[in-house]
């Protein structure tokens, strides 16, 4: 048998039903490989090892009953997702100590299903940014050249199951931040559509446009913890009471003739022609799995970013006013007032980039400034969404590439906020139109680096795409290479 | 074109956020890269266009009200900085 951390979900879940593996043994093979990795790495803020231990033995003890796809399998959550008595940092000083003294519903969710926490994911402090080079405490390096970024900000949970530390992490996307980063460190990653999954007890950064999907390795992985993760809730006013498809059941089902159009505006200027030949080529398996393709447009592409900055800071100024010293987290010592208090608390508790979008969302949200900013952005969004309801009157499924270059050097974009903002200019509209999309590993560049294809569906149609990927996953062996690290964390090449 | 130092320092008071001064020059400098950029979006016309806040129409959610006790008061105030029994603790807010 192959070495248990290295399993998929699907491979682990089928050894776990047969009795060759036991849950703890999984386990403690995942621990065991994240604590010779991870000084190198840097993909985790905090590892659970009893909890994980504790949760694996519960597991074993319920083997011989019908069991949910996950249970017993070792998953790593994204640092901005709270769980109950385990610290929940968000990357930030802010948060340093917090311990929540509850689960997100995704996290009860994980627990009811059986599945084993491992630990909490690095990421951009409050899933701000593109790199996750704005963690507060450490930086997360990319395992196939650990000189690059692993993406972001959801770098921790792509970088961790690429290096194989888990075979499955939950993470959140409010602009590309699951997908980039999956892109980037070779996984898959999935972003469902908005409502889908409850985001109560996610950390808010930009209400409106976040989601928690997973990222793992295989299709069927992030297929099995869809149907894990999603469903309504009565704790999140934006979670949407709509029937959950048996992702699984569907997987397998005939393609049939489903017709994918490639939108010209991701094809053009500024993506690396190394990535938009692979994505390409990956397109012309599609075709040869039957997929009918065309060309289409999304005139309105090129405002995406510009709309997405000022509705995303314009949220989280708003949701980061919590943030003020008095009833959790960080508070400054010697304020002489209250105001005193508050001002001195954010600034030595926010980092840099927070504090800039703090400033840019105050900024396009005061008096004087909401009409020419703010409420512009989000017509602009009504604009974006009317794009993709046309280019889908036509098309089931879009394919572009996922990122527009394969992983940046560390440190590279950091003191250019634009540019850096420009990593996910191919992600970002998906979320401003509530899409559910998925990202897909689909070959390596020139230095053998990743490159992602990403796939996006229609509203609520998840089956679609993870149908549509899976049956690629069937065809290519993109997504079994590992990158090469050995058990100290060092890369070769 | 950078903002000015003195909108920076009115953006900052907004945002309950106190900046080093090194900060707010460089505040100054890379929002007013950042609004340059986004003034694209003038090229627009969206007379007529509503705006949109949610992607997805839902319906005024509405529950019960009723009490839950959940996560128990001590469990909240476990993560408060400064607390004096089950109060938190402030600076004088009154002279």
């Amino acid at each position: 048998m192959t070495d248990p951390f290295r399993l998929s979900v699907r491979e682990a879940r089928r050894l776990l039903d047969e009795g060759e593996l036991s849950s703890k043994e999984l386990t403690r093979a995942t621990l065991e490989r994240i604590h010779g990795t991870d000084e190198v790495l840097g993909a985790f803020l905090t590892v659970c090892e009893d909890l994980a231990l504790r949760q694996a033995e519960e597991s074993d003890s319920r083997r011989g009953r019908p069991l949910s796809p996950l249970d017993g399998i070792p998953v790593g959550v994204k640092d901005v997702i709270c769980t109950r008595g385990v610290r929940t940092t968000a990357a930030s000083r802010m948060l340093e100590s917090f311990v929540p003294p509850y689960d997100a519903t995704v996290v009860e969710r994980l627990r009811r299903a059986g599945a084993v926490l491992v630990g909490k994911l690095n990421c951009d402090e409050f899933a701000m940014g593109s790199s996750t080079e704005n963690s507060a405490f450490r930086r997360t390096r990319n395992p196939w050249d650990r000189e690059r970024v692993p993406g972001g900000s959801s770098g921790g949970s792509a970088a961790a199951v690429a290096a194989r530390q888990c075979p499955l992490a939950l993470g959140t996307d409010t602009g590309g931040s699951i997908r980039q980063p999956a892109a980037l460190c070779g996984v898959v990653g999935l972003k469902p559509t908005y409502g889908r999954v409850s985001r109560y007890g996610v950390v808010a950064y930009a209400s409106s446009l976040e989601q928690v999907g997973p990222i793992a390795r295989e299709v069927w992985d992030c297929a099995a913890a869809l149907g894990v993760l999603a469903g309504h809730d009565p704790a999140d006013a934006t979670s949407v009471p709509r029937e959950v498809p048996d992702y699984l059941g569907v997987l397998e089902r005939p393609l049939g003739r489903p017709r994918v159009g490639l939108p010209s505006e991701y094809f053009g200027d500024g993506i690396d022609p190394v990535v938009r030949d692979r994505v390409l080529s990956a397109v012309e398996v599609l075709r040869e799995l039957g997929a009918e393709v065309g060309e289409t447009s999304l005139p309105h592409t090129p405002y995406a970013v510009a709309c997405y900055y000022l509705v995303a800071t314009a949220e989280a100024s708003s949701n980061l006013a919590r943030y003020d010293g008095i009833r959790y987290g960080f508070r400054a010592p010697d304020a002489k007032d209250l105001l005193d208090l508050y001002c001195r608390t954010r600034r030595l508790g926010f980092g840099p980039e927070v504090k800039r979008r703090i400033m840019l969302g105050t900024y396009a949200l005061s008096a004087g400034y909401y009409e020419a900013y703010y409420l512009r952005a989000q017509k602009v969004r009504t604009l974006i969404r009317r794009d993709f309801e046309t280019a889908f009157s036509r098309y089931d499924v879009l394919a572009t590439p996922t990122s527009p270059t394969s992983a940046f050097p560390l440190g590279s974009r950091l003191h250019d906020p634009l540019q850096m903002y420009l990593s996910d200019v191919l992600t970002i509209a998906v979320n401003l139109a509530g899409l559910p999309a998925i990202s897909l590993p689909c070959g390596f560049d020139d230095s053998g680096l990743p490159v992602g294809l990403q796939l996006v569906g229609r509203p609520f149609e998840e089956e679609t795409i993870l149908r549509l990927g899976h049956a690629y996953q069937s065809a290519t062996s993109w997504h079994r290479a590992e990158p090469p690290l050995d058990q100290r964390g060092s890369t070769g090449g | 074109m950078p903002l000015s130092l003195e909108e920076v320092r009115h953006v900052a008071a907004l945002a309950r956020l106190e900046l080093e001064p090194e900060e707010e020059r460089l505040f100054a400098e890379q929002l007013g890269a950042v609004l340059e950029y986004v003034r694209k979006l003038e090229e627009l016309e969206l007379d007529g266009v509503e705006p949109t806040s949610h992607v997805v129409a839902v319906e005024h959610p509405l529950r019960e009200d009723r009490v839950t006790n959940r996560p128990r008061p001590e469990e909240l105030l476990a993560n408060t900085p400064e607390r004096d029994g089950n109060f938190v603790k402030v600076p004088k807010i009154l002279e």
